[in-house]
């Protein structure tokens, strides 16, 4: 089994405008390996976007990868100069950022747009990489590449923008896309859309990927693994059939309830409370020496206010954090 | 499920009834050419009080449209509006002021409707000011008497909002909303914007609401599920028009109309077993 | 196409207005050239009361209007009494003087804001940007008179540069290169000056500008796509940053006539500024109107060639003024 990515360790934290250390993630360690889709869970607080961008070292500068390695293609890019990181982001490693009405330059052509990602990483003449533009606008536009091309992104919807960042992160033909909320702000037919493009990419060019989202239900039928985070910490991790259908975690078991029935399958659930997680995430209980989700935990027990648990494996390669299944 | 029968006893009459409504947007540009853009057409509905009526399309579907011009923010081209009897559509500025407390709107992003510049006690006192009702003493105690309405505590009085979390934001714009005692509440997809877990505590807030206050909801969402989750009836819009309308679980065990069907098959969805409930 | 030219219209209406409006407020000024003249005991009160009728003194007020335009209309803009010639000539050599020294001191100005404001932008609130800031904040204390004065000072000290003035004394006799070089020298210190006083608004809005695009988040997705940093800065941010730095462009070269003013007369630059002065003093009406006119001109042309640049950088623009 190949790893083509693999983070070991990872502890990021911001400074704060008082001057104290504010963890974000702390002990984040798994793999990605080839060609597969990993989905990553997150909600606000997570650190689910700080995870994406600590990965290619594009936190903002409060931000501080405390300890950590993340090892890609032989070489731990914590360690990396900043000539070879430059190469890799883009190139090697694309990052899809939220919200594709922010994510493009306003007043530059699309073709223009993504040529610039080819520039940045290929030697080749100018016109290999106008050739490449179109042959990767052709991918990810069917129909019509010819015309978005010539756009604006002010002229084009949300699905059609969300597209244009995908052709950027093709362009180079990396090895991993790490995709933060690609589909957040969309309808939910251009989110069906986007997810089959990804699948379709992932089939011909055998890209791996992590998907991270807020919402667990995109995953199914979509990714190989997932991966929970909460507090900055992964709390499961296993195949998507199986986190997916049976979590062990408390918390993804409570998040999984709070998503409404599928409508039309059961009746009598309509107009009935969810089942909700009390409270909100506070970043005191990720300080504090306990579990982070024990404020809020319905199952929780003494042990979880004393210190926090480990990531330990449960099944096949299912792993949880909780103490419930520490013995 | 609520039928026009069963609302013990109270005015089986409709709270909102709208008949035959249309909104063009038309655009001179400087080169002459007129654009017209229909945004609404022929639309017909009502609300019973007391229930939730949920709209759902995608976007460039007309619901947000439609959603301000039920809030008197936006003037329909034509077609009536009538609310508790009176017709609405063709107010002037002074009627529609009159009838804004009783319909309040709702909006997806809190970031954006409220003012980043004033803390929490602000705003919720500026209904109060702006419809010059109140004194200085009473907007402290009615302030902390909505806060505890929508589950926040007393003590957030004195944060601004970027301090606040997106669920807590989202109470505050409900309990801003809630200040004038509206009879009608209108979400323009007030939870889409945040995390699955907040989304289901903000809905039970919304039910709970219904129940104590006999609240009527017109929820304008893309998101099926949580539409057929809270509503009593569901419209589908496209293109401006509705497509289909009906009781809930009709219109989502029988769709109708492809674009219903469409909707239903974008849902995504967690594979639910006998596990995941009991875990 | 359409939404240019009802820009040339707006700007054509303003010209006009204005000329009508300076002429009105010039006119109504108490004093005309001839006072002057009647007080002097050597000139004959007849002498006075035939050029007071030859140019129309006391003609009412919307038929000196009316043959004002005319001379307009003729490439004349009517008659400087004080120079006895016709205003145009007169105006357009001066005006070439200051325009010499004016887009100098813009393209220079610029040509250091830029780079300058990019690299304060890109090291926002560290110690290089604070003392840009520092800087910026001394130049623009300083008063441009202090700065003109200054720098005569230094040209007497030193004797390095000419004291003021054109060209020397022996310009004609020079060779070619020899003018050019004695151009050059003369227009040191005054460009300095402008460019000193124009630096710290323009530094201030570049960085401003740059600053605020660098945090977007296009700029950030444009690192994780690995664009190296020169691409990022002046193609993306620059690019980005456009809009109000445009804006202030046009209106640089609105006032590129009267801002030189001030270092014009204290540096004795025969351009417009020195003109103007004697010719409000001297009741020089004509003079007074045309150089008025021609700032105007130049604030408007100004503008216009803001619109014309935004509509070409900013495809959103274009959008809004045609249709879809």
């Amino acid at each position: 089994m190949t790893f083509v990515l693999e983070i070991r360790d990872l502890h990021v934290s911001y400074r704060s405008r008082e001057g104290d250390l504010r963890a974000a993630l702390a002990e984040v360690s798994f793999e990605l390996r080839a060609g597969e889709i990993l989905g990553v869970v997150g909600e606000s607080g997570s650190g689910k976007s700080t995870l994406a961008a600590a990965i290619v070292r594009l936190l903002p500068a409060t931000g501080h990868i405390t300890r950590g390695a993340v090892h890609f293609e032989g070489k731990d890019l914590l360690q990396s100069e900043f000539e070879e990181l430059r190469q890799i982001r883009g190139g090697r490693i694309s990052l899809i950022f939220q919200e594709p009405s922010l994510a493009l330059h306003p007043t530059l052509r699309v073709s223009e747009q993504v040529r610039q990602v080819v520039a940045a990483h290929k030697t080749a003449s100018k016109n290999a990489h106008r050739e490449r533009t179109s042959q990767v606008l052709a991918t990810v536009f069917p129909e019509q590449a010819d015309r978005i091309s010539r756009s604006y992104p002010h002229q084009l919807s949300g699905g059609q923008r969300q597209r244009v960042l995908i052709a950027q992160a093709i362009a180079c033909g990396p090895r991993v896309i790490i995709a933060d909320e690609p589909t957040a702000s969309l309808d939910p037919t251009t989110q069906m859309e986007i997810l089959t493009v990804f699948r379709t990419l992932r089939e011909k060019l055998g890209l791996a990927m992590i998907f991270i989202t807020h919402n667990p239900a995109l995953l199914t039928g979509f990714a190989d693994r997932v991966l929970v985070l909460y507090g900055g910490r992964v709390i499961e991790l296993g195949p998507a059939g199986t986190v997916l259908a049976s979590p062990r975690h408390p918390y993804t078991k409570a998040l999984f309830q709070s998503v409404p029935e599928n409508p039309g399958e059961r009746e009598n659930s309509r107009k009935t409370r969810l089942p909700s997680i009390a409270g909100d995430w506070s970043p005191a209980s990720t300080r504090r020496e306990e579990c982070s989700f024990a404020p809020r935990c319905a199952e929780r027990m003494d042990v979880c206010g004393e210190r926090k648990p480990n990531l330990l494996n449960i099944g096949e390669s299912h792993a949880v954090s909780c103490f419930k299944y520490e013995n | 499920m609520k039928t026009e029968a069963s609302i013990g006893g109270q005015a089986c009459r409709p709270i909102l009834k709208v008949e035959r409504l249309e909104k063009r947007y038309t655009r001179q540009s400087l080169s002459g050419t007129r654009e017209e853009l229909v945004a609404l057409r022929g639309i017909e509905f009502s609300i019973l009080p007391g229930t939730t009526l949920a709209v759902v399309g995608e976007s460039g579907s007309g619901k947000s449209t439609l959603a301000l011009c039920l809030a008197c923010l936006e003037q329909p081209t034509s077609g009536r509006i009538w609310f508790e009897g009176r017709d609405i559509s063709q107010l002037a500025e002074s009627g529609r002021r009159e009838i804004r407390p009783q319909i309040q709107l709702v909006f997806q992003d809190p970031a954006n409707s409220l003012n980043p510049r004033w803390d929490v006690l602000e705003i919720l006192s500026e209904p109060f000011v702006l419809q010059k009702r109140t004194t200085i003493k009473g907007m402290k105690q009615r302030a902390v008497s909505l806060l505890e309405r929508v589950g926040l505590s007393s003590g957030i009085v004195a944060r601004l909002p970027q301090e606040l979390s997106g669920g807590q934001r989202q109470r505050l714009a409900i309990a801003r909303a809630l200040a004038l005692e509206p009879k009608l509440l209108i979400l323009d997809e007030a939870l889409s914007a945040l995390d699955c877990s907040v989304q289901a505590q903000i809905a039970n807030l919304l039910m709970d609401l219904q129940d104590s206050l006999g609240m009527t909801y017109l929820f304008v969402t893309h998101d099926l599920a949580m539409a057929a989750h809270l509503a009593d009836e569901i419209a589908v819009m496209n293109c401006g028009r509705i497509v289909e309308r009906g009781p809930a679980e009709e219109v989502l065990r029988v769709p109708k109309h492809e674009s219903t069907r469409e909707l239903l098959a974008a849902v995504p969805r967690i594979p639910r077993t006998p596990n995941s409930v009991t875990g | 196409m359409r939404y240019l030219l009802g820009r040339a219209a707006h700007a054509l209406f303003l010209v006009v207005g204005v000329s009508i409006l300076t002429f009105l407020f010039t006119t109504l000024a108490p004093g005309n050239y001839f006072d002057e003249m009647r007080m002097n005991p050597q000139i004959a009160p007849e002498t006075v009361a035939a050029l007071r009728a030859q140019y129309q003194i006391d003609r009412p007020l919307p038929v000196r209007y009316a043959s004002w335009l005319n001379s307009v209309v003729h490439g004349q803009m009517g008659y400087s009494f004080a120079y006895n010639s016709p205003v145009a000539p007169i105006l357009l050599m001066r005006a070439r003087n200051t325009l010499l020294l004016a887009i100098t001191a813009t393209l220079l100005a610029w040509g250091i804001a830029l780079p300058l404001g990019i690299w304060s932008a890109e090291r926002l609130g560290r110690l290089p940007d604070r003392l840009v800031s520092w800087a910026t904040a001394a130049l623009l204390v300083i008063p441009d008179l202090a700065l003109a004065l200054g720098f005569l000072v230094i040209a007497v000290r030193t004797g390095w540069f000419p004291v003021g003035g054109m060209s020397s004394l022996d310009f004609d006799s020079l060779t070619l290169s020899g003018k050019f070089r004695d151009l050059a020298l003369h227009m040191v210190l005054p460009v300095a000056a402008l460019v000193l006083s124009a630096l710290p608004l323009l530094i201030r809005h570049v960085r401003a500008a740059v600053a605020e695009v660098l945090d977007a988040p296009f700029l950030l997705a444009a690192r994780g796509h690995g664009i190296p940093r020169r691409v990022l800065v002046y193609r993306y941010a620059l690019r980005a940053a456009a809009n109000p730095l445009i804006s202030l462009f046009g209106f640089s070269i609105g006032t590129l006539l009267s801002g030189s003013l001030l270092v014009e007369v204290v540096m004795s630059w025969p351009g417009l500024g020195p003109l103007l002065l004697e010719s409000i003093l001297a009741r020089d009406l004509y003079v007074v109107i045309g150089g008025v006119l021609l700032s105007t001109l130049f604030l408007v042309t100004g503008n216009f060639i803001a619109d014309i640049l935004l509509y070409w950088a900013d495809p959103r623009i274009r959008r809004e003024s045609t249709a879809a």
